[in-house]
């Protein structure tokens, strides 16, 4: 069991908070991503819980130990780099058996358990080579083996997959997903890549400023974002925002359509995401600006209430710059934020 | 006001000439270093008598008689000797000073970091003759003047900011990840140093060694000033200098400039190293 527990995590650089109070709790191996763009402190926060950073002040605990005062090797986990760290003295095979090294275990069981995780990331025929005669997604598999190899209670991954290109990034994304699940082993991964969030993460969790904002699973934190921030930064395109003028007790008018809404004394922020947009008969009254057909759908800029709005439609709408569209938004996918607290409003 | 058109025939004529002005330059500076190297081996390699003979033929006659005499002058192998010991141990001082300063500027931020790093430059432009009489009273004082090993302490504080400089730019060329993901897989900060960070650091620890021996093999004045029975070879040549023979003269100062010239040769690579660093 290796449930990871931060209670009351800050971490102050002189007079610059890098983390404001963060409490998360992480479950037996679940994988959690903690999102977010950079300087918003999450590799700050995936270093304090490997104990490459100290928090100013707070607590970590990991399987119902506290280990914030423990040094790295002591705390159960294992880590990935962003740049892999492979040794570049040490062959893959001296690589992977490292830390069972350190461990003083056996020739044989180094050797059984390194040839196993080795295999788990076909890299078998690489074992006698060194980093240099690697290619960086080689690298990326004999970090990834390392870490696996140790067996952790936890694992932590710092954007490992940012250094690949695209298409290796997309196959190392599904096989990492796989051989983590087999592993059974408690995942924290550190990224600002959306997709690369959505498509690993059991949880997400959207960091900002110093302060996790909201910590849900991928569809809930897409479809019913805690903040405008979280409405801005997850999907591409954002969602759409618009300022609605309260016409009575749930009433709101939005570009002059009116719309059912919560109960909210104030001005409230009216959100749709741009493939809940559906060409109709009534709803927002939009001009076309510009179309970018993108093959599986179209995706058209316009402007409506002043607004720029985005809405992905069937690509075989035949629409132009300049053309007048009615936008009908999909009426459980409407979400309402308080632009004063930003916070979402139900 | 018009520029007359630049035709193809006058670019090319200026590219020309400016091929021979570099040309010209590389031979000029070539030949300022090798052709006093050419004269100290030929001389060196020449029988006694011949020291002194013009022209000189361009392949030495290889007659070991003038390094003969010069290991058989009374008190020159002592001072190579000397010259050996305290060379080494101020490498191996330098080294072990020097070192842990490079690994703490290269991985710790500290306050007066910058301003460490000009001092240990500054230390370099203070000119010795100004310490000499003090640092002799006080080697007096406490017994370590006229050893080796004083005089390897003064050696060691000419070769410290070099061995700082180099090591610091050598524990910068390695990724702190590589120490920190060490450190995850079960290394003590030490044990994370002497398994992945040694390793891959040797050959430019090496290096920047064999320097400080060289700085120490070279260093005259100091030297002088500070032995009268335990003299080093180049004091020892100083002293002698004036009632010695020229083909003495040759053969001592072939004998400390050849060992210093192939080990800065070898280490050529981490010298270009350091000054890529302290330039900056």
């Amino acid at each position: 069991m290796a449930e990871i527990l931060i209670k009351n995590v800050a971490k102050h650089f002189g007079g610059y908070t890098a983390l404001h109070d963060i409490n998360l709790t992480i479950a037996d191996q679940e994988f959690m991503v903690l999102l977010g763009a950079s300087g918003c402190g999450k590799t700050t926060l995936l270093r304090i819980i490997a104990g490459l950073e100290t928090a100013s002040q707070g607590e970590v605990w990991i399987g119902g130990r506290r280990i914030d005062h423990l040094a790295p090797k002591d705390r159960g986990i294992a880590m990935v780099f962003q740049n892999y760290a492979v040794f570049p003295h040490l062959t893959v095979f001296e690589n992977i058996g490292f830390g069972l090294r350190m461990q003083k275990r056996p020739n044989a069981e180094v050797t059984a358990r390194v040839e196993k995780v080795a295999g788990l990331l076909h890299i078998e025929k690489l074992l006698k080579r060194y980093s240099g005669e690697l290619s960086g997604g080689q690298r990326q598999r004999v970090a990834v083996a390392r870490a696996l190899a140790m067996e952790p209670d936890v694992i932590l991954m710092d954007e490992p997959l940012s250094n690949l290109d695209a298409l290796l990034r997309l196959e190392m994304r599904a096989e990492l997903k796989g051989v983590l699940a087999e592993s059974k082993t408690t995942a924290i991964y550190v990224t600002h890549d959306q997709v690369e969030a959505m498509s690993l993460a059991d949880r997400i969790s959207v960091m900002h400023a110093g302060r996790i904002i909201q910590a849900a699973a991928p569809i809930e934190v897409y479809r019913n974002p805690a903040a405008a921030f979280v409405a801005g930064f997850i999907g591409n395109p954002p969602m759409n925002f618009l300022r609605a003028e309260a016409q009575g007790r749930g009433r709101w008018s939005v570009a002059g359509q009116a719309f059912d809404g919560p109960d909210h004394a104030g001005p409230l922020d009216f959100a749709i995401r741009p493939e809940n947009l559906h060409p109709g008969e009534s709803g927002l009254a939009a001009r076309v600006r510009l179309v970018e057909p993108l093959g599986a759908h179209l995706l058209v800029t316009c402007d409506v209430g002043g607004a720029m709005f985005r809405a992905t439609l069937d690509s075989d709408l035949a629409v132009k710059p300049g053309d007048h569209l009615t936008l009908t938004p999909q009426p459980d996918r409407i979400r309402w934020f308080d632009p004063a607290t930003t916070l979402a409003v139900a | 006001m018009t520029h007359a058109p630049i035709t193809p025939e006058a670019a090319l004529s200026v590219r020309r000439t400016g091929r021979i002005v570099y040309v010209t330059a590389v031979v000029l500076l070539c030949a300022w270093v090798l052709v006093p190297l050419y004269f100290l081996v030929i001389n060196t390699l020449s029988a006694p008598a011949t020291v002194n003979s013009f022209p000189k033929p361009f392949f030495p006659e290889f007659d070991l008689g003038s390094l003969r005499f010069f290991a058989g002058f009374g008190g020159m192998l002592d001072a190579l000797k000397n010259s050996i010991i305290v060379a080494s141990m101020t490498m191996v001082m330098a080294i072990v000073i020097g070192a842990p300063a490079g690994y703490a500027l290269s991985r710790f931020e500290f306050r007066g970091k910058e301003m460490f790093r000009v001092l240990i430059l500054l230390t370099r432009a203070f000119p010795l003759p100004l310490l000499a009489l003090p640092l002799a009273v006080m080697f007096i004082r406490t017994g370590l003047d006229d050893t080796t090993f004083g005089l390897a302490l003064v050696h060691t504080t000419l070769a410290i900011p070099f061995a700082v400089l180099i090591t610091y730019s050598l524990f910068s060329g390695i990724p702190v990840e590589l120490e920190e993901a060490a450190w995850t897989l079960g290394c003590t900060r030490f044990q994370a140093f002497v398994k992945v960070v040694l390793p891959l650091i040797l050959p430019g620890i090496t290096a920047s060694a064999i320097f400080a021996f060289v700085i120490s093999w070279n260093e005259v004045f100091a030297a002088a000033v500070l032995t009268i029975q335990s003299r080093t070879l180049t004091a020892f040549l100083l002293q002698t200098l004036g009632e010695s023979p020229m083909h003495l003269k040759f053969a001592g100062g072939f004998i400390l400039v050849v060992p210093a010239l192939i080990f800065i040769f070898a280490v050529r690579k981490y010298l270009f190293a350091m000054w890529g660093i302290a330039n900056r």
